[in-house]
Order: structure tokens, then sequence, then C-alpha cells
């Protein structure tokens, strides 16, 4: 039986395979029910900044629409003295997550504005969070928007968290940068313990009988570990931090190749949605018949092999490969 | 006489020095704490002006708040007001403590137990905000009429001033109801005191406990109903002894005057704040003397003081307890000198000799043989002003050769000239009294924000200070008006402010349309909020502003605080700047003092809702200073610019002379004269009542509209006008009149056409909403979307102009079976006061259109009888023809019996006619005379036809009539009855599911031809959304502050057990052919229908504008299944239930989570929010199960 544990932001893991945000992580039984299917670590789904401003402004504007306007009707609401405001309901659930299970419980937070990001940070860390990952997710929809820009606004952000909160830091982000590599690196710079890469990004749909635009996002599949799978390798080694890949990780195979390509963790959500949370055991089986099967003896051991440094044809993962793959398609 | 100038002392807190607990409430308030605290169950109903006390106690039971035995009491809201008499009786007899807070007509509904209660001698106290009684027309404002229907009940009454008498007295009356057994009703005057905000000082729980003596309450107890001590109480008795058992009692009320007595004197022993039965102020020696009492009391003793120092020799005795009525202590209160009186009674009594407080003030002098001579008037119904002006001109009567008698004043009485004058101009406030008024739009955080100035300077600066809010009729784009009083001397004016220091304007608008300067003194501050600087502003003001601000040598201020909160990222909420902007210029607390106080009122108010709105308003704090401008103000004006006319003159006289001036505020100047005798009022008035509320309004794409007819049927203010014409007729249209081809085959020359009415639109966006026509080239945009007003204002005026000089469409030529077909068929229920995008109204609309030239309308009071009928101008219209809905409303509580009997008399004129036409037969001829009686009338096609028999009927008889035929006079008089009257019982949830549910059950089971529309808002959305039984489980709502935990009436099940009841549950929104389906079979079933609307309100909480979609969420998710019951369809074999809606499609957390009702509690109790939505669910899935099983 090989040894499957390994370290994923300084924390002790008992398998690289971890829960990442998703529904689950949004209710303690959820969370339970992760760490039950075998999860070695639990990223709590995200607490949206904007989605608290906007629930605060539209029960303020609801709860006051039509007062003080109808000698009747001075109020339709009863008087609110003591709400839950805000994430109070989200600092709840962290700190129940960390009584009630024994895998690290990782808090996951996207902010919008650059006060929030540092107060819910400090607050997460309050609440006892194993640690944070940034869930950094910005359309740069302005045409005037430079991409230096955007990078510093990570930048800042990443900074402005580490400066205040202990406890490890991960930053979780797309891949659309022009130079990934570099981003990677002042991200780390900034403060980040480790990067999860990367964030599905919003891609809204249109409905063609309605000619409405459809907000939605659909589960990932297999194909896309490519990109993960591409910048760890490219990564792995050349920044001092952890790394986790997300996206596309459905079998033990995907589990595999993201190890071999240098990840730390390996993080899967939509398969565990379809196939529900016994999966984790499913993938972490699968790592260790296979492990077995090549003779490794350790996740420790796996882990990079297949990085860039370290395979036989470092080009293969630049340009040249693109190009031949164009050609052999045609 | 010991009595001196100014006694008793004020008993507000007063300024500068400390009270125990010093609190800035308004009456309501002051009232419930006590009374809370003093009692272990609370029997509550809504009803204005009341609701506040109901409320706060059911807010602090379910927060656990104890009373001061360490109890959280029972708070339970009853069916009705009988409904809480009688479960309050029961408690009193079962040995607990118990109170209710009611007023008006709910007062007349616990009449009967009240005789139960005090003829079995219990100890209570009824609560009363004292409110006119409905009789010509409902009024929620304050009087004693309530209050003196139910003098003979046996009630003690005990009369409250003042917000701290309200908050004394209520414990004052508790102390005495003990001991002396006999009940009491403690009042207040509705508005002027209830919902006045002042600074007082509070009573606190060991204050309480002092004051109440336990024996008293294991007294209580021990005479109440148990098993283990049984007896009887409630017998039936007979000739031989009821009479001397109702004297039995007697002894009690003699003692009773003593026992408040020394309650007050315990009272002031503990506080030092004494009261009296009877509390006279004035000169010690006086000759005249005004009686009086309620919150005219202040005000009188204030003139008094004012006219002693200018050396008369006046006093005013104010009563407190006025029943039982102690002439003896009310004879000792009286200065010996006393030569004369005058008694003011805040109520009428229709063929009485005089008011009854003025009877009892003659009695008690004759029984006494003081021979002073008493006259008497009536003043202050409703709410009207009461002045000083007015004080001195009664107290002037008695200096008269011939005082008048028996008269009013505040109004011009033109008819029986029973009207006192008085000088407009007296002023006694105290000099240091500091006055402001604020013009504000509902909703727009005007009030919510001086109500807060009023706790900084009262609660923080230890200032003395009053808040008094007038609010207009109309429940969208209503104006408001806030009158602030601050200052070191303690205020007694309990009037509004004519002379202010501050007069702030918050919306621009209202300086082309109202005087808001007529109340600025000389030298006042004027605050404008304008969008423009103030150069430009100065340019913009009608030329009167412009002279008042010279005469009056105003200071003028304005600030774009428009501009300011939305910078700061609070759109549209104004308040925080113009507040802001006030203590910045008026000077009542230096400047750093006062932003600091409104930074903490701001986190105090915001707090609850999230840091990030707290950010916002200081950020708009903060900005505000800078963008304050004073206006150099020229020595002349300039302006050529008038206000704006307030009705057309093409409007009727009774409109033009009657209804404009209430709509320009001068209705109080308005001549008995005027006023109809009987409450009767011309229909169709809302249409010359252009009241431009929105900037955005609906305009009209006809190169994308498909003319399906929905806007024009979910505008719920019929706004969306469609109709036909020929090309031919377009000669003359205005340039800008929009026609399209009409989208049917065979009329290629047709145009159809849709006009909005732009100035009645409320830009609610629900006819956006439901549009289903895009814009090929902006998929965003639909064939009626909203656009600025202004830019199209002249056009669409002139364009409607022309389409009402065009002919109505036929209704012969509509197709009454779709939505696309009742678009052409004019409402006859059109611009109503309703909220901006209403969810009841567009039935009502509907229903105008397609029964309203035959329509009878019994509507129960709510939201309905509110925007139905409140003045000065009303919905209910008439069609091109004349014709219109017969609209009435009765009460809250009788409305389908009111509704039954207009059928009854309905059916009884037609059975007359008929009768009549038989025996006129030879007159009429036999075809027209069987035709008449005989001919069918289910459809529109049938109707006209009779309308045409009729006509031809009238012709026939009239010669015979005129010669003096009495059967001829006598089918005249009843022959339009002989065209079927269409009877609709229109209510809401509260009527129907509450307190009108008896009624409405017993004519249901009736079999009598009437049609029942309820309009389901789940709450009682017309006093502020408390619960009612169709509140739906696990939903927030007043009365139910921690969330429903039962599940909603199915009132559709207990209306289908009947079996010949046809029934149906519609939802416009989700399915407007069904609900059109619905209404016109429930319409020609000849029995009774019930028909429940899916209504969406602003009590659930979020944008109405998607109030459409919500309604399709509700079905969608099972919640609110469409369904039939059609029990003609039975004779046919067929199952008369039928299922309308498709299986659940979304799951009902899916509706529920878009709802502020829904939502709250996941907030306020995350714990309990869960399970009770879950439990919600599988209420509506196994309700689900049921129907189909009933549609099987």
């Amino acid at each position: 039986m090989p040894a499957l544990s390994t370290t994923y932001l300084g924390l002790p893991l008992a398998h690289p395979v971890v829960a990442s945000a998703s529904p689950l992580g949004r209710t303690l039984d959820g969370v339970r029910s992760l760490e039950d299917g075998g999860a070695a670590a639990i990223v709590l789904a995200s607490l949206f900044e904007e989605q608290i401003i906007r629930d605060n402004e539209s029960f303020a504007r609801y709860a006051a629409a039509g007062t003080e306007s109808f000698a009747e009707s001075l109020s339709y609401f009863p008087p609110v003295s003591d709400a839950t405001v805000g994430p109070d309901e989200y600092l709840k659930l962290v700190a129940d997550a960390r009584a009630a299970v024994h895998v690290p419980v990782i808090a996951s937070l996207n902010g919008a504005t650059e006060r929030g990001w540092v107060d819910f940070a400090t607050l997460l860390e309050a609440a006892g969070a194993h640690a944070l990952e940034l869930n950094i997710f910005y359309l740069p929809v302005s045409a005037d928007a430079t991409g230096r820009a955007v990078e510093d606004r990570y930048v800042h952000v990443v900074q402005a968290v580490r400066n205040a909160i202990r406890i490890p830091l991960a930053v979780k982000l797309s891949p659309y940068f022009s130079a990934f590599g570099e981003m990677a690196g002042r991200l780390v710079n900034a403060g980040a313990n480790g990067l999860v890469l990367f964030n599905r990004f919003y891609q809204p749909d249109f409905d063609l009988d309605k000619l409405e635009v459809v907000p939605n996002l659909e589960l990932s599949t297999p194909n896309e570990i490519r990109l993960p799978l591409l910048w760890i390798a490219v990564l792995r080694g050349r920044i001092k931090a952890s790394l986790a890949a997300t996206s596309g990780v459905h079998t033990a195979a995907e589990v595999v190749k993201c190890l071999l390509a240098g990840a730390d963790a390996v993080m899967t959500t939509s398969a565990v949605l379809r196939n529900g949370v016994s999966h984790f055991r499913t993938l972490v089986d699968g790592l260790t018949g296979w492990m077995e099967d090549q003779g490794y003896e350790s996740v420790a051991h796996l882990q990079g092999a297949m990085s860039q440094h370290k395979v036989a044809d470092p080009e293969a993962f630049e340009r040249a490969n693109y190009v031949r793959i164009l050609q052999s398609w045609h | 006489m010991t009595a001196t100038l100014g006694t008793p002392a004020h008993r507000a807190a007063r300024p500068g020095t400390e009270p125990a607990i010093a609190m800035t409430v308004d009456g309501n308030e002051a009232c419930a704490s006590v009374a809370y605290r003093l009692t272990e169950v609370c029997a509550i109903y809504p009803i204005t002006p009341s609701s506040t006390m109901a409320e706060l106690a059911d807010q602090w039971s379910s927060e656990g708040k104890q009373n001061i035995w360490g109890s959280v009491p029972q708070v339970v809201e009853m069916q009705s007001e009988g409904g809480a008499a009688g479960a309050l009786h029961g408690a009193l007899q079962a040995g607990a403590l118990g109170t209710t807070f009611t007023a008006s007509q709910g007062l007349l509904l616990m009449i009967p137990n009240m005789y139960k209660i005090a003829g079995e001698l219990t100890s209570t106290v009824f609560h009363v905000a004292a409110r006119s009684i409905a009789a010509h027309a409902l009024s929620i404002f304050g009087d004693h009429q309530d209050v003196m229907a139910v003098r003979p009940t046996g009630f003690a009454l005990l009369a409250s001033g003042s917000v701290q008498d309200a908050h004394d007295l209520a414990a004052i009356a508790q102390m005495a109801t003990l001991e002396a057994r006999v009940p009491f009703l403690h009042f207040f005057d509705g508005f002027r005191t209830s919902h006045e905000l002042s600074r007082i000082s509070g009573l606190s729980d060991d204050d309480l406990r002092a004051l109440i003596d336990d024996e008293l309450v294991r007294a209580h107890r021990g005479r109440a109903l148990n098993p283990d001590h049984p007896f009887i109480r409630g017998t039936a008795q007979n000739p031989d002894v009821y009479f001397q058992s109702r004297e039995a009692a007697n002894s009690f009320y003699a003692r009773t005057p003593e026992v408040v007595a020394g309650a007050m004197q315990r009272f002031a022993a503990r506080t030092g704040r004494a009261y009296r039965l009877f509390e006279y102020s004035g000169a010690p020696d006086a000759e005249r003397v005004v009686v009086l009492m309620g919150s005219s009391g202040d005000t009188a003793r204030e003139t008094v003081e004012w006219l002693v120092a200018r050396g008369e020799r006046v006093g005013v005795l104010q009563v407190r307890l006025y029943r039982p009525f102690s002439a003896a202590h009310f004879l000792a209160a009286l200065p010996e000198t006393t030569r004369a009186i005058v008694v003011l009674d805040r109520t009428k009594e229709s063929g009485a000799l005089a008011e009854p407080l003025c009877l009892d003030v003659v009695a008690a002098l004759a029984e006494a043989g003081r021979a002073v001579p008493v006259i008497g008037g009536r003043y202050g119904l409703s709410s009207k002003e009461f002045t000083p002006g007015m004080v001195k001109a009664v107290l002037d009567q008695l200096s008269a050769a011939r005082p008048r008698n028996h008269f009013v004043v505040g109004i011009d009485d033109d008819v029986g000239r029973t009207s006192l004058d008085y000088d407009r101009g007296v002023r006694t406030e105290a000099a240091d009294t500091f006055g402001a008024v604020f013009y504000g739009l509902g909703a727009d955080g005007t009030v919510g924000a001086n109500k807060n100035t009023c706790k900084i300077l009262g609660d923080e600066a230890g200032l003395s200070v009053q808040g008094y809010f007038v609010y207009d009729s109309k429940k969208s784009g209503s104006r408001t008006v806030s009158h602030l009083r601050f200052g070191r001397t303690p205020i007694r004016s309990a009037y509004l402010i004519d002379q202010a220091q501050f007069v702030a304007c918050h919306q621009f608008a209202f300086v082309r349309s109202l005087d808001l300067l007529g109340v600025a003194a000389p030298g006042a501050t004027f605050l404008l909020n304008s969008p423009h600087g103030p150069e430009e502003t100065w340019q913009r003001l009608p030329r009167p502003i412009q002279e008042e601000i010279i005469r009056k040598g105003l200071a003028f201020w304005v600030v774009d605080a428009t501009a300011v909160a939305r910078e700061a990222g609070i759109a549209g909420r104004t308040n925080t700047v113009l507040q802001t902007c006030f203590f910045a210029i008026s000077g009542v607390l230096p400047r750093e003092q006062a932003i600091e106080k409104i930074k903490a009122a701001i986190k105090k108010t915001y707090g609850a809702k999230g840091d990030e709105v707290v950010r916002k308003n200081f950020a708009a704090v903060d900005a505000t200073i800078a963008r304050l401008r004073q206006v150099q103000v020229p020595e002349r004006a300039t302006s050529r610019i008038d206000f704006l006319p307030v009705v057309s003159t093409q409007a009727p006289a009774f409109v033009r002379q009657v209804t404009a001036p209430m709509l320009a505020g001068r209705g109080d100047a308005l001549p008995v004269s005027a006023l109809p005798v009987d409450g009767t009022y011309p229909s169709a008035t809302s249409r010359w009542e252009k009241r431009n509320i929105s900037d955005l309004v609906a305009e009209w794409d006809p190169d994308t509209c498909i003319q399906c007819g929905n806007c024009a049927m979910v505008c719920p203010h019929a706004v969306i006008r469609a109709g036909v014409l020929e090309e031919a007729q377009l000669t003359g249209a205005p340039a800008g009149f929009r026609t399209a081809p009409i989208d049917e085959r065979g009329f290629p020359s047709t145009r159809y056409t849709l006009q909005v009415y732009v100035e009645d639109c409320t830009g609610c966006g629900l006819c956006v909403e439901v549009c289903p026509a895009k814009q090929r080239e902006a998929a965003g945009r639909r064939a009626i979307n909203l656009t600025e007003r202004e830019p199209i204002l002249e056009r669409a005026r002139t364009s409607i102009a022309f389409f009402e000089s065009l002919p109505v469409t036929d209704r012969a030529h509509v197709d009454f079976s779709t939505v696309r077909g009742t678009q052409f068929l004019e409402p006859t229920f059109e611009f109503s006061g309703a909220c901006a995008g209403c969810g009841e109204t567009p039935y009502l609309s509907l229903l105008s259109r397609l029964f309203g030239d035959r329509m009878l309308v019994a509507n129960a009071t709510g939201c309905s009888s509110i925007y139905g009928g409140n003045l000065p101008t009303t919905p209910w219209a008439t069609n091109a023809e004349g014709r219109g809905p017969a609209w009435s409303n009765s009460l809250f509580e009788d409305n389908a019996e009111f509704g039954l009997g207009m059928r009854l008399a309905a059916d009884g004129q037609v059975t007359l006619a008929c009768r009549l036409a038989e025996s006129l037969r030879e007159t009429l001829g036999d075809e027209l005379t069987s035709a008449l009686i005989d001919a069918p009338q289910r459809i529109e096609r049938d109707i006209r036809a009779q309308r045409m028999r009729v006509a031809a009927a009238r012709e026939r008889v009239q010669p015979l009539a005129a010669a003096g035929d009495e059967r001829a006079r006598h089918l005249l008089s009843v022959l339009d009855g002989m065209v079927r009257r269409s009877v609709w019982i229109v209510g809401g949830d509260g009527w129907a599911y509450d307190i009108g549910s008896g009624g409405l059950d017993h004519v249901l089971a009736s079999g009598r031809d009437v049609n029942v529309l309820v309009l389901d808002t789940e709450v009682y959305s017309n006093t502020g959304g408390q619960a009612s039984k169709a509140t739906p489980l696990a939903a927030v709502a007043k009365f139910a502050a921690a969330g429903k935990t039962t599940e909603k009436k199915d009132l559709a099940l207990q209306a289908i057990a009947y079996g010949n009841v046809y029934v149906a549950r519609v939802a416009l929104g989700a399915n407007p052919q069904q609900t059109l389906l619905a209404l016109r079979e429930a319409e020609a079933y000849q029995g009774p229908s019930l028909v429940l609307a899916y209504s969406h309100c602003i009590a659930h909480g979020y944008d109405l504008r998607m109030g459409l979609d919500q309604q399709q969420r509700a079905v969608h998710s099972g919640y609110w299944p469409l369904v039939r019951y059609n029990p003609e369809l039975r004779r046919g074999g067929e199952n008369p239930f039928t299922l309308d809606s498709p299986r659940p499609t979304t799951r009902f957390q899916d509706y529920a989570e878009q709802e502020l009702r829904y939502r709250m509690l996941a907030r306020t109790n995350p714990r309990e929010a869960g399970p009770l939505l879950q439990r919600a669910a599988e209420a509506v899935a196994r309700r689900w199960k049921l129907y189909e099983d009933l549609a099987r």
C-alpha cells in the first residue's frame, strides 16, 4: 500500500484528493458528508461579498419599501432588531465545520471591495478556518482596463489579505493572463501560500426562444484538466507555493495526471455532484491502484514526475506542441 | 381654591434634567410599554391607529420580553375585535390579567363583551387610540366618537392628553381597575397622540411593581373560574331579579372616582407626576372656563396661560376620568369664581340636545344647584385641527352678550350658521420653541429621518421634542409633511406648525404645485432639494414662491441631495443627506455634534442591514456639507412661472369646486354647504387628478407590438388603453399619434392603437415585464418600455385627447373570451391611488371591463376600499354611455352580507318589475313583455338586447306614467334593474379569511347569485402587513414576527365542500386566460361564486415589477394551484373540479426565496427558518397531491 499523505498549504492531508468549493460545502450536513465520503480537506462554498452587499441592500430596500407613505400602513414588516447580518451565517458554518470534522476546513472568499476582502478574511480566520482560499474572480468588461491594472488588482488583494491574517492563504484564479507564470510568481511574492488552478469562468448562454441571457454554470468535463495540467507542470519547482489542480478532475486518471504534473492537492466537485460523495474513495482507490501497478511508493514520489523540469521533452509543453496538434488534426 | 397659574406642573421630561428613563416615543409605544408589562394575555386585532400597540406587544412577546412578574405575556391575534374581546373575556374569567388595544369600529365590535366584562365587575384595561366612526364615510383619524359610543357599557373611561399621559395613565388605569373591579378604557387621541413623537419620562419595572398591589392581582385570580371552588357566572335572569342585580354593582361605581384619585396620588408620590380626575389650569379667579378632554387639553392650557398673562380671567378644566363622572370632583376643581362655562366635545351625537360631555357638565351643575350658564360645541372631528385661536374663540363666546350655544369651531358651517370665527394669528408657543416643517414623498426617507432627528434631539440632546407627521390619501406617490418642534421649554402645542423657522422641501417637483412657504415664519430658513444650482433653481421657482421668499426675508439654501446620495451609492435615499443639511444650517445643535449624532443614528438604523449600507450613508453625510449652497436672493421676483392648475377647466363643477380644493390641500376651508349631506359622491373623479408621480412612464412601440392585450390587462392603474379605428378616422390625428395595422385578417383599413395615460402612469413596469414581444434589433427592449416622461408628455396629452374623441369600441364586437379581446373594453376602474405595481387592482380593472356597466360592488374595508373610495378622487368610473360600477363600502366585517343585501334588493326589483310589466302587457306589447321577462341574459349579446328592450319599454310606458298611472310610474322606478345586475363582493383576505369569514360562509351557503372576489395578499395589507389566516406557513408578518407556524387556510376547499358554490383560484400573472375564464364563469353561474385571486403585494418584500413573474413561480411551484370548481359540470356527469395548472416544475423554496417575508426569518431566527420552510414545502406538496386526487 503506497503512502498517500501529502501536504497542502502546510496542512498535512491523508491523501491529495480535496473537496473544492461547491454547494455541498454550504451546509454543515454537506461538510460532514464530504468528510464521510473521504475528502482529505474541504474547501467551503465561497462567501461572496457582493452577494452579502446585495442581500443587505435588498433587505434594507424591501423592508423600507412603501413605508411612511400612508397613515394606515407606515411599515409592512415587523422591525428587525436582532438580525443575522452579512457573513454571520457563513462564519457560524466555519466554526461548526471546524468542530464537526477532522479534516482541514478551508474557507473560501470572493470579495467585492478592498475593505471587504480584508474584513471578511479576518473574520474567517477568527472563525477558525485552517486556511483561506481567495476566489478572485474579476471580469474586466471595461474596454479601458489594461492587463497590468487587472494584474495589480489581484496582487493588491493578496497583499492586503496576507497582511491581515496569519493562516495559510491560497489563491484560486483564472488562467486568462498574458503571462501566467509571471503572474503566479507575483501572487506568491505578494503572500500566497498556494495557487488553485483554475476557477471556472462565468460564461453566460443565450436562450434563443426568449432572447435572454441565461446565467448558468455547467459541470466540468474531464477535458478541462488540460489547462491546469499544463500550468502546474510548468510552475512545479519554479514557485515556492503549494499547487492545487481543479476543474476537470473526474476519474483517478486525472488525479494521477495532476500529481504527476506536480500538484500538491487535487480538487474535485463536478464528479462528486454527479456520483455522490463516495466518489472521493473511488478516486483514492484508483490512485492507490495505479500507484501500486506502477510501483510508486508514495505520493511524494509521484508528485512532479512529469513536470516540465522532469519530462524528457520540455518543449512538449510549449507552443510547438500546439502547432503539432493542429497539424495532426488536419 | 388653591390652583395657580399653570398647574398642574407639566409632566413631560423637563429639558436639561435627566429623568430616570428618558425616551422619545410616540403615544402608542408609550402606552404599550406599560400595558404590556402589566398583563398576562393580550388579545389583539389590527386597526388604525392602534395597530402599533398590538404590533409591539406581539414583537416583545416573540422576543421573550417579560412582564413585571417575570412572565412573557401571551399575545394572540384573533379574527376580529369581537373575537379579541371574547378571548379576553375568557382569559379574565379564568384569572389572567388581560388587555387589548383597539379603536373605532374595533371598539364598537367589543361592545357586547364590554357589557359582560363590566357587568361581572372584571378588572381589565382596554387601551384605545380614539378614532372617528364610519358614518357617512370612514375616517381613520382621531376624535372621541368611538369612546363616546361605549360610555354606557359600564367601563370607566380615562382620558390621556399627551404621550406622557398615555404612558402614565396606562399604569394608573391598571392600578385602579384592580382596586375598583370596574373595567377601564384608557384612551388618547388617534394620530395626534398615538402617532406624535415626544420625549417622556419612562416608568421602570420597579416603578410599576411599586405601583401595582399584588394582593389585588391575587384577588383578581381568586375571583376566577376554578373547578376546585366552582360557581357559575353568566346566568340568565328573569324579570324578578335582573333589575335589582343591575343595581347591585352601584357601590363599585360610586367609589371608583376615589379609587382613581388614590391611584393618582400614589403615582405622584412615586414619580412626582401629579394627575387629578379633573385638572384645572388658569387664573385662580377665572370667570370663564373651558371644559374638554384629550389632546386639546395641552393646547387649551397653553392658550389659557397666554390669555391670563394678558389679563384675562380664564381657565381650562381637563377631564381625566370621564366615567364614572364624579360631579363632586368636577365641582371641586371648578373655580368658585366661574361665571360661565364652555364645554367642548370631540364627538357628534346627531339629534341630541348637546354632546355628552356638555350634558354631563350641565347635569353636574344643576344637581349641585350651581347656576352657571353652560354652552357647548363640537370641535376636532377626524383630527380636524384645534388651535389656540379656537380656544380663544370659544372663551370669547362666554364674554359675548348672547353666547352662541351648540356651535362648531374649526370649520365653516355656512348652512347651520353654527361655526365660530377665530383668529388664525394667535401664537402661544414658547418663544424658544423651534418649528420645522419638511415636505417629502412617501417612502423617500423624509419621515424616517425626521423621526431620527427627534430621537437625536430628545434622547441625546435632552431637548423637548415633538414630531407629528401628516400623510396624504394615496398609497403611491403620496406627499408627507413632517412637523417638528424642539426647545428647552416643554412643548404643549398639539397642533400643526404654521410659523416654522425652518422649511425643507425634499422633492423639487413640489415647488410647482404647493404653497410650500405659507408655513414659513419671517426670516426662516428654506432648504430645497434641487437638481439645479442656486441660480438656476431660483429661475425655476414659480413667482409666488419667489415673492414669498423675498417678502419674508428667507435664507434660501439648495442642495442636490439626489446626486450626493447617488454618488455615495445610496441612490434614491436622500434622507441622510437632507437630515445632514437640516442640522448644518438650522443651528439646533453644533454642527460637529450633530454629525456625530447622525452617524450614530445611521449605525443604529442600518446596522442590522450590514456594514456596507452604514458605510455608504456615512459617505453621504461626509459629502453633504460641501454641496450645500446658499442662494443669493434678488430684491425682486422675476419668474413668469405660476403654479400648475390643480384640475382641468374641463372637469365637472363638483370636481372643480370641491375636489380641486381638497387636492390642493385646501379642503379644510370647504364650507359645509359644499359637501354632500349623505356621503354620496360622483364617480369617475380620479381621471381629473393628473398626478405625474413617475418620471419614468410606459411608451408603446407599434412596430414591435403583437397586440396581445397583456399590458392593458395587467396595468394596475388602467393607464394603457387599446382601441381600433379606421384609417379614415386618422384625419385630424395629431402628429405623433401612433397606430399600427390591426393584426387581424379581413380588416385591411383598420388600425390598432395603444395609448398610455402617462400622467397617470406610476412607472411600475409590469407592462414591460409581461410584454412577450421583443424588438428584433435590441433584445432588451419590448413593445412597451419605460421612458422619461417629460420629453413625451405633450405628445401623449394630445394623443390621448384625440383618442378620447374617437368612438369607443362597440362591446358587441368584442371577443370577451380572450385577453386580446378584453383590451378593447373600457375599464371603469382607473387611476387609483394603489401602490405602484399593485397586485390587486388588475383584477378590478378586468372586472370593470367585463361587467362594469351593470355591476354593484360591495367592498370590504381594506386596501381596496381605500384606493377605491378614499377622497379626494376615486377610481370607480363610468363608460362612454355614463354607466359604471355602483360601489359602496359598508364595514370590514359585514361585506358578504352587504353584498347579499344588494342581491336581494336587485332580485326583488326584478320580481316587481316583471309583475308590473305583466300588468302593463297591453301597453308594452306581448312580444316585448315576454322578452323583457324571459329572455336569457347570460352573455354580452343578450345583455345588449335586454338594454334595448328596457329602452323600448321606457319609451312605451312613459306617456302612461306622465298621465299618472301608478303602475307605470313604479315600473319606471325599477326598470333599470331588468338588465341583470352583476353583484360583486370584493375584499381582501383579512375580511374573507378572518373578520368576515362567518358572513362569507353564510352568504356562500345562501345559494344566491353573488360573486365574491377575494384579493388575496396573504396579509392585512392596508394596516401594514399583519398576519391573517391567509398568511402562509413560514412567512414573517406583523403579528407573526417569528414566522407563521400554521398553514394557510384553504378557503377554496371550504367553499367547494358546499357543492353548489362555483370556486376558482386564479393568478393573473401566471395564466391570464384562466383568470378571464374563471371570472366569466363565476359571473355566469347562477348561484354563489368565490374567486380567490393571488395578489402580489408590497408587504411580500420584493420589487413589484417582478410581481407577475413571482405569480408564475407561485403557480409553477405548486404553491398556488390554479383550480376551478364548477357545479354545473356535475349536471353533465363531469368532475366539477378542474386543476388548471401543470404539475410543479420548480421548488417551493425557489418561489419563497424571492420574497423578504420568507427570507426575513433566516436573518432573525436562522435556526427556525430552515425547518419552517421545509414544513411549508411539505405542506405544498401534500396539498398538490390532494388537488390532483380531486381532479381525477
